[in-house]
């Protein structure tokens, strides 16, 4: 239990996909002018992080490694998470409009947001098992959620601020970015401490 | 557009890490030291090279409705290769640039001149364009390195610097050295630009999921106007 709960702190606090591997920098800037979309795309991600793990890590140990193909795994990987990001926009659309209408336009984005095809290929890396996979996907939507959300609140107060012309739009959104990342930096040790 | 210009429109003028702002992940990521940054740059620049040649070659092949799962699929195999060959012949670099080697395939650089340039041109002309956005990426990602592994760590590909070895400033090798360098550098790009170039002008129509996106964040400023 206690590796389940070291997985998950990691994943969201000091191994943050955003703010520490720099996976999902794309969305993480594109995308969080607003508190609500920012939510919104967390939330997909979430979703098909788990999903793709669901999939590719079974793929990979009973498919890939029994038969030595392990080098197709980026090939494979890119492709099952295409293809799974269609299934369920096709899924909701069917039978759950309503989660279509808030989560639909965030779908495509994700297939090729690399914090999905990353988490996937970093839980065959770590050697995870398919338990410690899922915690670890979970974490890292979790982390991403929360680099969103926060994320959007700093953006907002640096709307009404006074920029200089040079810095106005993407520049002054990197060096929030960096600031935002420096206060996660204070999370390294922790855990260590925490179960030491 | 002349050869000449084609090539050279990548470095300096359609710089794709500075100017058009693709491809932000890695280099990131893998700009804490010069070394790393030179292999990243010469994998993506293989990858780019190889894919805009075969996209553009078989741009009358594939089907309009179904070509971004093609280049990915095209993609996907040429870094496979390149991941093998690094494997073999540069284990130190496979060690160093670890998960974001597989992960040129979502650096929207590649998919995005495949979306932008190669399916519209000939091989030739697609050929140089790739080598051009591949030394832009390749340069920028150096002049990032070097801004960060000098300051950050007192060293320049592992060359030791007097002075400013036993002062480094150890957080810009970390994560929030990186989005402050990207910053400061876009920023001082504006400023010779005079901001004329922004990445709306091109970078919107490359994307491959410029039509969600817009849905998402870029329409309402459209609908703001």
């Amino acid at each position: 239990m206690t590796k389940f709960i070291i997985i998950m702190l990691s994943a969201v606090f000091i191994n943050n996909y955003v703010l520490s591997r720099f996976l999902g920098i794309c969305p993480f800037l594109g995308v969080s002018k607003k508190l609500n979309q920012a939510t919104g795309m967390s939330i997909a991600v979430i979703f098909v992080m788990l999903m793709a793990t669901a999939v590719t890590w079974p793929i990979q140990t009973y498919l890939l490694d029994p038969n030595n193909l392990g080098y197709l795994q980026t090939i494979v990987f890119i492709l099952v998470i295409a293809a799974l990001v269609q299934l369920v926009e096709i899924i909701l659309k069917r039978y759950i409009p309503s989660l279509h209408k808030s989560l639909g336009v965030y779908l495509p984005l994700i297939t090729t947001n690399c914090a999905v095809l990353g988490v996937t290929i970093l839980n065959i890396d770590e050697g995870y098992t398919f338990a410690e996979s899922m915690v670890n996907s979970l974490g890292s939507g979790l982390g991403f959620f929360l680099a969103m959300v926060m994320f959007s609140g700093v953006r907002s107060r640096i709307e009404g601020a006074d920029i200089p012309k040079a810095f106005q739009g993407l520049p002054v959104t990197l060096v929030a970015a960096s600031i935002t990342s420096l206060s996660f930096l204070g999370f390294s040790g922790v855990i260590d401490n925490l179960f030491a | 557009m002349n050869k000449r210009q084609n090539f050279l429109k990548g470095i300096i003028k359609e710089n794709p890490v500075l100017v058009l702002v693709l491809g932000t992940c890695p280099t990131l990521a893998v700009s804490t030291s010069v070394t790393s940054a030179l292999g990243m740059g010469a994998a993506a620049t293989v990858v780019l090279l190889c894919s805009n040649i075969v996209i553009s070659a078989l741009r009358k092949v594939i089907p309009d409705k179904v070509r971004i799962p093609c280049y990915i699929v095209l993609i996907a195999g040429f870094v496979t290769m390149v991941q093998m060959l690094v494997k073999a012949f540069a284990p130190a670099l496979d060690e160093s640039l670890g998960i974001y080697l597989p992960l040129i395939v979502v650096n929207c650089i590649i998919l995005g001149r495949a979306e932008m340039f190669a399916n519209k041109n000939k091989v030739i002309d697609s050929a140089i364009d790739a080598l051009g956005m591949g030394a832009g990426f390749t340069l920028a990602l150096l002049l990032m390195a070097t801004i960060r592994e000098v300051l950050g760590n007192g060293t320049w590909m592992g060359i030791e610097i007097p002075v400013l070895a036993d002062n480094n400033i150890s957080i810009m090798t970390m994560a929030p050295g990186g989005f402050l360098v990207f910053g400061i550098l876009i920023a001082i790009v504006n400023k010779i630009t005079g901001g004329k170039k922004t990445k709306k002008d091109f970078g919107c129509a490359g994307c491959p999921s410029a039509e969600i996106c817009g849905k998402a964040s870029c329409g309402e400023k459209e609908e703001a106007k």
